[in-house]
């Protein structure tokens, strides 16, 4: 097995705040991966730095897309990271409120269609078949999320739990090959947490994708990875399976206070 | 030598001008993270009212010295009551409307105001009285310094001193640099925002009254349109600076008359209004932050 | 009753705030003063009744919840839109009336329309700008002058013809949106709008003032008009004409705009002004998509200056400044970001309101101003709001099989 991402001594500096210092990760083809730690452990910005949106101080980051040697990513624009196959949610949901459900997933698909202005203006025969396969694609993707009546609905009108799940069709849409997810069951009720478990668990069996996620919902992120690392003052405290993780001293350090239940 | 201190001293008044009207914009964005356009449109309307009260006191036969004060005094109070109205009407409601829709009512706002003075009063340059005394230096410094630019550069030295001592000790003008910090937080702490917000408003207003009289008396006449370019430059002078900070918005201010003064003394005097502009694009393309001003970090 | 006493008080702080610039008018050459008391007592009754309007409309946009708000024009818009063929037909009935129109009104009226129509594409290009892409471009006319002046100047000097000018024109002001674009357009909305605000000043302030290259403030007269097959035409007949040419212009663009907003590049435009950290973040190119609708509201002004010269064959900076680009923004967010039929609705409200109701023509710009404001507070969205396409496709029959 191949390793879809490889991160290596990662820090990243906000004036004089180190958030995130020196951290190694990788994580394996269809591989679920969660991303643990008391609330500012740095997280977030981990995620950040990978997908682009800040551009690490020290540290490698090298995406390996189909074929051929890894790439380095470091610095990157957020849109080419999303090129080599790299997709996030958002920890606060951040949907274009104002568009239809597919609009939303269409965007995702944006960076795999050629359509330019003049295919726009003249909308020949190519432009025509690149939109409807695109829409197609999108609606069997909003299908496998259980959101294919929505369509036609905007994104501020769907109810919050389905608001997240649209975050994760959009993502998909963008033919990830390492899904990000920022706390995909934040807010959400037992029984959704529940749905949305299968739901990514799915979709890693079926699409080929890896899936690397921040959760503070314990007992999906034991059911759910296969690996765990956990952080902590923007270091890497410990990795290893679930098992592991649970009976790490250290773990439970960090956490005191915040109680492990699983 | 002495064409250079002339054009220093020009400078220095012109950016005590700015500096007052920097002011409003940059507390204004700092608080509400809103481009007051409507701004300079109080300025005018300050300008105005002083000239209004200026000729009718001059009607009645009252001195000039006390001219010059009350006609200060009215139009501050006028023009606070201004910026305080706008406040309320066009920008109140929009408090949680996307970043664009408040700086389209305040473009709606500057246009309205404009409007309304060229409607009610007239579109011709008015003759402004010279209310600032005119007094004479001794000979070397009379050629470089006049009376006027020593009262602008006095009085507007004076209201900063006087404003940096009600943001630092008042209680009102801590709960403004709160609420600067943290509109959420200070909402949570008891601050009552909306008076902070209007406070904001209205002292902004009053300093550009200030400015709109001391700049009328000195250049001698005014319209209804000298608010939207005064307004301009002093944004600009607030950006240079870095937007939100006060320090700031002085030394822009004062860099902004610096660069006008000489730029027109020794380059040419045509293109007066494209430096400030071409100040503003560079700055803005190059350092958005200012001199004084922190870069933003995006939260995602 | 609490209401009423409220606006009483409103009535009169605006009695007291506008004494001074409403009652007061000095001559200050002849020394007269005159005192106005009656406009004092109308703003009074005035600002009484506005407020009592502000506060019901106000209460009201509070109590609604933005998703049911299922108006009048919301629906017949949805009605309009999902039956294409009366949606076609109201396009066609429209048409017919604008091409019978020069059959018996008289050249005045013509030229009136004509303008409508230029601020009808004007409007639409900046539509692209400001109501897709959601970049606040307070310097469009800049663009417009330098389509103007290209046609002028190369009229001038070369004697180039308006056909062969036109695409220049267009062309020009597309390269200079780009060179002011590239390096603006990663600021934040309201620094965009400043920095767009000061370039637009500084073409107008340098036309002024480069007289060997612009002639300086008298401007350019003497440009050709049009040729149109060769023919000669009178004065009256060339207005005729350029009326039509400008039908044609009009049904291009709103084809144009239509075709771009509905495809790939008009989705991402949207994204972008929704969420632009969440757009780029979905594998969109934020510099690139900007620019592109930066450059083509560029080229529609570019387009629409080369028209204005020709049509009035006299152009000098003073139709330029920063009034010009605010009317047009005003049509913009009047009609209704990024909505088509809005920004037609705007730009004829804009033009031909104050052209047919004379006694108003005055407060035109006070009106503008005050709708601006209003506008904002209370529909947001513009007189006629976007509406969102419903896209078809295989699996539909399932997805209405359920």
């Amino acid at each position: 097995m191949e390793n879809v991402i490889q991160v290596n001594g990662l820090t990243m500096d906000f004036g004089g705040l180190r958030a995130v210092d020196s951290v190694d990760l990788y994580v394996k083809d269809k591989e679920i991966v969660a991303l643990i730690g008391p609330n500012g452990a740095g997280k977030t910005t981990f995620f950040n730095c990978i997908t682009g949106i800040y551009t690490p101080t020290k540290g490698d980051i090298l995406v390996r897309s189909t074929k051929s040697q890894p790439v380095r990513i470091n610095g990157f624009k957020p849109n080419r990271v999303t090129e080599r196959g790299l997709a996030r949610t958002f920890q606060n949901i951040r949907l274009f409120q104002n568009m239809t459900v597919l609009e939303n997933a269409m965007i995702g698909k944006h960076c795999r269609l050629n359509a330019k202005i003049l295919g726009a203006l003249f909308r020949d025969k190519k432009t025509k078949a690149e939109e409807l396969k695109a829409a197609q694609e999108c609606w069997e993707i909003l299908k496998k999320m259980g959101l294919e009546n929505q369509c036609d609905e905007l994104a501020c009108n769907l109810p919050y739990g389905d608001q997240r799940k649209l975050e994760i069709a959009r993502a998909l849409a963008t033919e990830p090959r390492l899904l990000l997810l920022d706390e995909p069951a934040a807010g959400m009720n037992p029984h959704e947490t529940e749905e949305l478990t299968h739901l990514i668990r799915k979709i890693r069996d079926e699409e080929n994708i890896a899936i690397l996620l921040i959760e503070h919902d314990m007992k999906l992120v034991m059911n759910l990875s296969e690996r765990i690392y956990v952080m902590d003052h923007g270091q890497k405290i410990a990795d290893g399976t679930p098992m592991d993780i649970r009976n790490n001293p250290e773990v439970i350090k960090a956490y005191l206070g915040e109680e492990i239940d699983a | 030598m002495d064409y250079f201190l002339e054009l220093f001293f020009g400078g220095l008044t012109r950016g005590s001008i700015y500096a007052l009207i920097a002011l409003g914009y940059t507390m204004v964005y700092g608080i509400v993270q809103l481009i007051n356009f409507a701004h300079g449109e109080i300025y005018m309307i300050g300008a105005f009212t002083a000239l209004i009260v200026a000729s009718v006191l001059t009607f009645y036969g009252v001195n000039t010295v006390a001219i010059l004060i009350l006609a200060s005094i009215v139009a501050v109070i006028y023009s606070s009551a201004y910026g305080f109205t706008v406040e309320k009407i066009a920008y109140k409601p929009l408090r949680n409307a996307p970043r664009l829709s408040p700086l389209i009512s305040a473009i709606g706002m500057s246009i309205f105001l404009q409007n309304y003075v060229l409607l009610a009063q007239t579109s011709d340059f008015l003759p402004f009285p010279r209310l600032i005394p005119q007094f004479h230096f001794m000979e070397p410094v009379s050629h470089i310094f006049s009376s006027a630019e020593l009262v602008i550069v006095v009085t507007t030295m004076v209201a900063m001193v006087l404003l940096t001592l009600f943001i630092k000790f008042t209680n009102l003008g801590k709960a403004m640099r709160a609420t600067a910090q943290d509109k959420t937080m200070a909402l949570l702490i008891g601050i009552d925002v909306d008076r902070v917000i209007s406070a904001t408003f209205i002292i902004g207003s009053s300093l550009a009254a200030l400015g709109g009289v001391l700049i009328a008396s000195h250049i001698g006449q005014i319209n209804f349109y000298i608010g939207f370019i005064a307004g301009i430059k002093a944004f600009t002078a607030a950006v240079l600076g870095g937007i939100g900070s006060i320090p700031g918005a002085v030394l822009g201010a004062l860099i902004l008359g610096w660069t006008e003064s000489f730029a027109t003394g020794y380059v040419s005097s045509d293109y007066e209004d494209v430096f400030a502009f071409a100040l503003l694009v560079l700055i803005l393309i190059f350092r958005p932050a200012g001199l004084l001003g922190k870069a933003e970090t995006k939260k995602v | 009753m609490n209401e009423i006493i409220k606006s009483l008080k409103v009535a009169v702080w605006f009695m007291f705030l506008t004494f001074p610039i409403m009652v007061i008018k000095v001559n200050t050459v002849y020394h007269i003063i005159e005192w106005r008391w009656m406009n004092m007592a109308m703003i009074g009754i005035g600002t009484f009744l506005i407020s009592l309007l502000w506060r019901y409309l106000l209460e009201r946009k509070d109590k609604k919840k933005p998703s049911d708000g299922v108006t009048l024009s919301a629906r017949a818009q949805a009605y309009v839109q999902s039956r294409p063929l009366v949606k076609k037909g109201l396009g066609l009935a429209v048409l017919a009336a604008l091409t019978v129109i020069p059959s018996f009104a008289d050249a005045y009226q013509v030229n009136i329309l004509t303008v409508a129509l230029m601020y009808v594409v004007l409007g639409l290009g900046l539509n692209i700008v400001v109501g897709l892409a959601g970049l606040l471009d307070l310097g469009y006319v800049a663009f417009y002058a330098v389509g103007a002046y290209t046609y002028a100047l190369l009229n001038h000097s070369f004697g180039l013809s308006f056909w062969i000018v036109l695409p220049l024109g267009g062309f020009f002001a597309c390269i200079f949106g780009i060179l002011l674009g590239f390096p603006v357009l990663r600021l934040r909305g309201d620094y965009l709008a400043i920095v767009t605000l000061g370039f637009g000043e500084i073409i107008r302030l340098v036309l002024e003032n480069w007289s060997e290259f612009s002639h300086g403030p008298s401007g350019i007269a003497g440009i050709d008009r049009p040729n149109f097959f060769g023919l000669d035409l009178t004065l009256n007949q060339m207005n005729g004409a350029i009326y039509y040419m400008m039908i044609a212009f009009t049904i291009v663009t709103i084809f144009f705009v239509a075709r771009l907003q509905n495809s790939r590049i008009g989705r991402a435009w949207l994204a972008l002004r929704e969420d632009d950290i969440a757009c780029q973040a979905m594998g969109v190119g934020r510099t690139r998509t900007k620019l592109m609708a930066f450059a083509l509201g560029a080229t529609w002004a570019g387009l629409m200056g080369v028209v204005f010269a020709a049509k009035t064959s006299f152009i000098n900076p003073a139709s330029f400044t920063f009034l010009e680009s605010a009317i047009i923004l005003s049509i913009v967010v009047l009609g209704g970001m990024g909505s088509i039929p809005g920004v037609i609705l705007g730009a004829l409200i804009m033009i031909l309101l104050p052209e047919y109701m004379r006694a108003f023509s005055q407060y035109r710009m006070l009106i503008f101003g005050g709708a601006m404001v209003v506008m904002m507070v209370f529909r947001p969205q513009g007189l006629v709001s976007n509406f969102r396409r419903k896209y078809s496709f295989h699996g539909m029959d399932e997805r209405l099989g359920g």
